[in-house]
């Protein structure tokens, strides 16, 4: 049998196997992700309580009122406060914790633990233990500022506390993962390298950003991804937290679809969220990768 | 010998299999957001009853968080997991679920209960001539105040009888180094109480029913703008307990019952999560609790009988059996609503059994309910969940100081404009 013959038939069986597994995929992907996408974009033309189905066709009238709404201008910037600390506190924490904590050093693994577990929590579970933490009457934080002669600190009563509070708890409960994802990169660094750079007399700031930093750069580049993402999604734990903050002030865009959609049931509003949350996510994800593909 | 096991076993199963079909279980499934243990208790109690008699019957309970029961509600009647009786508090919820078709009248067992309701409560459930559901209670908000705080203050309940003799004595009391009033703000509709009252006492019992006609530009009337002034007076004085913005209904009811507040603007309720939230489990003791009604505005229109408050009651879902409707006669047998009066679980609709209530105060609150020249459901509640929800922000809102009295109105109006 002639290569060409043979090529083919190995052709022929990728292609078997394709139309094997690909069609469940798509199907599945279909039904859960472009169909729901597809009913959101949908419903948010209609003013719609969100029993039965919609008829109140009102065209764009929705995306209209969230941009005249100041609230959801507040919930938009709020989600942009969160990534811009996520990626200023949350990762420089991670990493400077990584390079403490990669090498075997003793109790390196139990503060490895440490530091992880926060992230093991159910978000709601460390919005409602803060929330515990923060109260101005019973809480440690609270206590503590009376101890050392202040008056007691109600945070979560206060507009520009309470974010501050969020803002904790975020990092707080993800700087340990994204520690981890650290110390895997530092792990995978050639050690090599870090010789070579010493007989060259490179000094320990040099070698941190002529090796250290360019090497781990694919695992930064995945950490400000999860961090973006996550970002955009937070809702379990802003409810517990604040519900939305004192006078809206703490709303997240996943907090406000549901706080002004759902709970007040003018569910072609809350999709019209949906769809604006929708749009930021793929064009961040598009904007990202076309970084990304440029490097590599 | 395998052949004959097999099939003595095949014909065993079908016999079985068709008893079961022969023998139709219907389960009644109940929807609420009630936490009262005596009164959940009951219910369970009723249910079992009614199951003994009604062996092919199943009743059972779910409780539900009130935000969450609030949120989840409309997703479980559209699925194919919808409860048969939910728990309600008519007004524009109620209406919004009967025209998008998700509620039936009431089977003629149940409707044959509807007579024995206090009248005004069983109206509360009618809609366009028919009646959806039953009334369990009614309930009113007023001042609860602490005896022994309001004493060592040098302030006298009962002379309070007009807003500004209510601020004097807010003012004395806060003089005396007490927090004068405790409110759980952070969940917004605790709040509303005072707006509410204020803009029924401004502009008389029937001010939302001329606000939804359009009168006087509707919500933006001046008995609204001047609602939200007074309460800005109110708010002034610095009144409610530090960080009120973000504390909880129920840890506002706890502070009330641990004794670090003076009043506080709350249904009859108050009287149970006061005691179950309270650092003690059982909070202040009836002797040292007082109420008194909303104070009135002196040149206004609103007298001081009118009352806000609410009617709580049974809905019955499209899909509800016919034995949905026998249990709730069941349900509502003077013997089981006389044991709530006893019990001072709430204060049932059903006529009659107001006399069996032990506890002093939540007699005087019966009363009072009997004597009412009008009763507003909550504001909240009867003006559906979006411009509700809308009323509740702006209240917040203007009482601490975040938004002016006539902005708040005029948000509530907008709120209105574009529901309908």
């Amino acid at each position: 049998m002639g290569l060409v013959q043979q090529a083919a038939r190995r052709d022929h069986g990728a292609l078997v196997t394709a139309l094997v597994f690909v069609p469940p995929a798509i199907l599945l992907f279909t039904i859960f992700v472009i169909l729901p996408l597809g009913q959101a974009a949908w419903f948010s033309l209609f003013k719609w309580n969100g029993l039965g189905w919609p008829h109140d066709f009102i065209g764009l009238r929705n995306y209209l009122r969230l941009w005249q709404s100041g609230s959801f201008r507040t919930a938009f910037g709020n989600n942009l406060l969160i990534i811009l600390f996520s990626i200023v506190v949350q990762l420089p924490l991670g990493l400077g914790m990584a390079l403490l904590l990669a090498r075997r050093a003793w109790g390196a693994v139990a503060f490895r633990l440490i530091f992880f577990l926060p992230y093991v929590l159910a978000d709601v579970a460390a919005g409602l233990i803060f929330r515990f933490v923060f109260d101005g009457n019973y809480g440690p934080v609270s206590s503590l500022i009376q101890a050392m002669g202040g008056s007691p600190l109600f945070m979560l009563a206060s507009p520009s506390l309470a974010f501050t509070a969020i803002i904790i708890v975020v990092v707080w409960k993800y700087f340990g993962f994204h520690m981890m994802l650290y110390i895997a990169g530092l792990q995978g660094i050639d050690r090599q390298l870090y010789e070579a750079a010493e007989i060259d007399g490179a000094n320990a700031l040099q070698r941190f950003r002529s090796i250290t930093l360019p090497q781990l750069a694919p695992m930064l580049k995945l950490s400000v991804f999860f961090s973006v993402i996550g970002a955009l999604q937070l809702f379990d734990m802003v409810i517990p937290l604040t519900g939305g903050g004192p006078f809206e002030k703490t709303n997240t865009m996943v907090t406000f679809m549901y706080s002004f959609g759902i709970t007040r049931m003018r569910v072609g509003y809350g999709s019209a969220v949906g769809v604006v949350l929708f749009l930021v996510c793929v064009i961040f994800a598009l904007f990202y990768r076309r970084i990304l593909m440029r490097d590599e | 010998m395998l052949k004959a096991m097999i099939g003595t076993v095949s014909l065993a199963a079908m016999l079985l299999a068709t008893t079961a079909v022969v023998q139709a279980h219907t389960v009644i499934k109940i929807v609420h957001e009630e936490t009262n243990p005596t009164e959940v208790a009951l219910w369970k109690r009723i249910a079992a009853d009614y199951e003994k008699l009604h062996p092919d019957v199943t009743v059972t309970y779910q409780y539900l968080e009130n935000e969450a029961y609030k949120a989840k509600l409309p997703t479980m009647l559209q699925s194919s997991d919808r409860p048969d009786i939910i728990w309600s508090w008519g007004g524009g919820v109620m209406r919004a679920q009967i025209d998008a078709g998700y509620l039936r009248p009431l089977g003629a067992a149940a409707q044959a209960v509807v007579p024995n309701m206090i009248p005004a409560d069983a109206a509360a459930y009618k809609v366009d001539g028919k009646y959806y559901g039953l009334p369990i209670l009614h309930s009113e908000v007023c001042f609860f105040y602490n005896k022994e705080l309001f004493a060592k203050a040098g302030v006298d309940a009962n002379q309070i009888k007009t807003w500004s003799e209510f601020l004097a004595a807010v003012k004395k009391i806060k003089a005396a180094g007490i927090t004068p009033i405790t409110v759980g703000a952070g969940e917004k509709w605790p709040m509303h109480f005072y707006w509410a009252y204020l803009a029924m006492r401004e502009g008389g019992a029937r001010v939302i029913d001329e606000a939804r006609a359009g009168k006087d530009g509707g919500f933006v009337a001046p008995a609204f703008v001047e609602a939200g002034q007074r309460l800005q007076e109110l708010a002034a004085l610095h009144p409610f307990q530090p960080g009120y913005v973000g504390t909880l209904a129920l840890q506002a009811a706890g502070q009330f019952g641990d004794g670090r507040a003076a009043m506080q603007l709350m249904g009859n309720w108050l009287l149970n999560t006061q005691a179950g939230n309270a650092a003690n489990g059982k909070g202040l003791p009836d002797s040292n609790i007082g109420i008194f009604g909303f104070p009135v505005v002196a040149g206004a229109p609103g007298k001081a009988t009118d009352e806000l408050g609410g009617v709580n009651g049974w809905l019955v879902t499209k899909t509800a059996p016919a034995a949905a409707d026998d249990f709730l006669a069941f349900f509502f047998q003077p013997k089981y609503q006389q044991q709530a009066a006893v019990e001072g679980d709430y204060i049932p609709a059903l006529a009659g059994t107001s006399a069996f209530i032990k506890d002093p105060i939540i007699r005087q609150i019966a009363i009072s309910l009997e004597h009412a020249t009008a009763l507003q459901i909550f504001f909240d509640q009867a003006l559906g969940p979006s411009v509700g929800r809308v009323v509740n922000d702006v209240s917040v809102a203007v009482a601490a100081g975040q938004m002016g009295a006539k902005a708040g109105a005029e948000a509530v109006q907008q709120a209105w404009e574009d529901e309908q």
